[in-house]
């Protein structure tokens, strides 16, 4: 695994490492560039471009000499391969955009450098985002970097994997259904998707537009707190972006702002004390792995010994979760989608008749099989006579599962906790071809996308994987709407006395 | 109410994907298998629940933002050509697609 972000392992440290003149963003650029090559066959990055990373690092150089502030300043980062990107290709994990190149930049590409961050690159995912093992990839699988035999989770299987072999120190991903706190848990690193509307979809390429949220994916809390305040904010190009959240406008330092404010309030030896818990009695069911509830009970014991009540509450309509999100998302990708129609823009077959049997031929070599699936689904359940009953119906009960959290956090309890997966990483190739095997391991990550909160992965153990090596657990933290940075606090907290987070593939786990 | 061959093939054309012979049983199995987990929707009672499609509609009103009616210059040639540099076929300044009226 990279050793050179070991010495640096999260941004602040980084950061002081460049003001005392250790080494150069150029140096630290190259050095990654160099590490991301010898790491080839983990197959995380898709494209690199090393002459503009290291423009980027020169500019970002030059910035630092001229006094700049801004924390991220010179942070190496990499994109999912989800966002448009101007001078890297950006093929959504697709056979259809394998030749693509954006005229511009996605508003989260553009923020974080703006901010002086440096991308080294495009991420591997599953395509189109659908997928939870990034399988799904015509890049091919991206590995686990704790075990080589092992999914990364997915679909921003190339963002965490990159992160947790340290050749990144932040990443972004996407979050429809969980594909950005499932990879971090899997790959045992941290990642947190914001409230839907906090961060802007402008150049991401859509897949189910009233579930897609941007997220960031990180070794810490506290690097996904910066990483986050920057990419967060109003973006008018976004027709779904939210300006205010409860009366303060959605920019950048107003998570940072109101994770300080908690810090600072999280003090003494109970730190956390008055903070409630709740803890869903339908996420530790029977399909949860045992050695895995346990990961999670003993780091629940942990938030208590900080100070924190647990409270044991109720989400009756978890398990009708699956079924709602395996039909409004369908229906929405089915919608998305059909923009690749072979003219435009994106894969064209070469044999073909007339404009219609182009695109039909276009699309059936340029789509995989996941994504067949899933729009073949969903014009389905969008067809006339079916639209009521799938498509209405599974909205109706999205609201009554809004409802069930908006009930807990009505006066039951501040935060929500639980498992991210019922499972440790499974092997690759090793998921049933039952064509809804894959999608029940969803089951603790989707009714938050369903009801719009912010979701946070954090590692806290590690359970047996199907040849008994160990592999890391993922702990998730559900917020109400706008309070992100309470679960980053929180998390922060955790961190302070655990060292789950600092725990490397490679070294002794 | 299993999907038959003939339900398969209506929605791929509906979808725009060319299906063979072969894909047509293969695809039905799985869209049975996927229409067996989201039937138990049809047994939650949702009655007088409204559809939920923006999800921060679960606590406030959000209604569809609008932007100014403005006009805007159109694009130079450099820049469209820029915009249509991904088209698998152009000509100056058009898309080429297989002739659609003879």
């Amino acid at each position: 695994m990279s050793k050179f972000l070991h010495t640096y392992p999260n941004i602040r440290s980084f950061r002081q490492a460049l003001e005392q003149r250790e080494f150069s963003v150029q140096e630290a650029t190259e050095t990654l560039l160099a590490e991301i090559s010898a790491q080839k066959a983990l197959n995380a990055f898709v494209d690199v471009n090393p002459d503009l990373s290291m423009t980027q690092a020169h500019a970002a150089d030059q910035q630092l000499a001229a006094g700049n502030s801004s924390l991220l300043c010179g942070t190496p980062l990499a994109h999912k391969d989800i966002f448009v990107t101007q001078g890297w290709r950006t093929t959504a994990g697709s056979k259809m955009l394998a030749d693509y190149v954006s005229p511009f930049d996605a508003t989260v590409v553009q923020a974080l450098l703006k901010a002086g961050g440096v991308s080294l690159g495009k991420l591997n995912c599953d395509e189109f985002a659908m997928g939870s093992g990034n399988e799904h990839s015509a890049a091919g699988p991206t590995l686990n970097p704790w075990d080589q035999t092992v999914v990364p989770g997915g679909s921003s299987g190339g963002s965490a994997a990159a992160v947790a072999a340290g050749l990144v120190l932040g990443a972004t991903g996407t979050d429809t259904g969980g594909s950005v706190r499932q990879p971090a848990a899997l790959c045992g690193i941290c990642g947190i998707k914001p409230t839907y509307g906090v961060a802007s979809r402008f150049g991401m390429i859509a897949y189910a537009s009233s579930l897609d949220q941007a997220g960031v994916l990180a070794t810490n809390a506290d690097d996904l707190a910066l990483l986050l305040d920057a990419i967060s904010g109003f973006d008018p190009r976004d027709a779904t972006s939210i300006e205010t959240c409860h009366g303060q406008p959605n920019a950048p330092g107003r998570i940072l702002g109101h994770y300080e404010q908690l810090l600072d309030q999280y003090a003494g030896d109970k730190p956390l004390a008055g903070l409630r818990i709740g803890v869903p009695k339908e996420y530790f069911g029977d399909g949860l792995n045992h050695d895995v509830a346990q990961a999670i009970e003993q780091a629940i014991r942990q938030f208590e010994a900080l100070g924190a009540t647990r409270v044991d509450i109720s989400l009756p309509n978890t398990a009708y979760s699956i079924a709602a999100y395996y039909v409004i998302a369908p229906a929405e990708a089915s919608s998305n989608l059909a923009r690749y129609d072979a003219v435009r823009y994106g894969h064209r077959t070469t044999q073909y008749g007339d404009l219609q049997d182009m695109t039909a031929r276009s699309r059936a070599e340029g789509f995989g099989d996941e994504v067949r699936k899933r729009i073949m689904i969903g014009t389905y359940v969008l067809s006339h006579g079916y639209y009521d009953a799938y498509y209405l119906q599974a909205q109706r009960v999205r609201r009554l599962i809004a409802q069930g959290f908006q009930l807990a956090f009505k006066d039951q309890c501040d935060i929500i906790m639980g498992p991210v997966n019922p499972t440790v990483a499974p092997e690759i190739g090793s998921v049933a071809k039952d064509a809804t095997a894959e999608w029940l391991g969803d089951i603790y990550t989707l009714s938050v996308n369903l009801a719009g909160l912010p979701g946070l992965s954090i590692p806290c153990g590690f359970a047996p994987g199907q040849k008994g090596q160990p592999l890391p657990v993922g702990l998730q933290l559900i917020g109400n709407y706008f309070d992100e940075a309470r679960l980053l606090a929180v998390a922060q907290k955790y961190q302070q006395v655990t060292d789950w987070h600092s725990r490397r593939p490679g070294a002794a786990s | 109410m299993a999907l038959t061959d003939s339900d398969v093939t209506r929605i791929a054309r509906l979808a725009r994907l060319h299906l063979t012979d072969n894909e047509v049983p293969v695809l039905k199995d799985e869209l049975n298998q996927v229409m067996g987990l989201i039937e138990q929707l049809q047994s939650i009672d949702t009655k007088g629940v409204e559809p939920l499609a923006h999800p921060l509609s679960a606590i406030s009103d959000i209604g569809l933002r609008l932007r100014d009616d403005l006009a805007l210059p159109t694009n130079d040639e450099a820049t469209r050509d820029e915009l249509m540099k991904n088209a698998p076929a152009r000509q100056a300044g058009v898309f080429l697609v297989p002739r659609v009226i003879e």
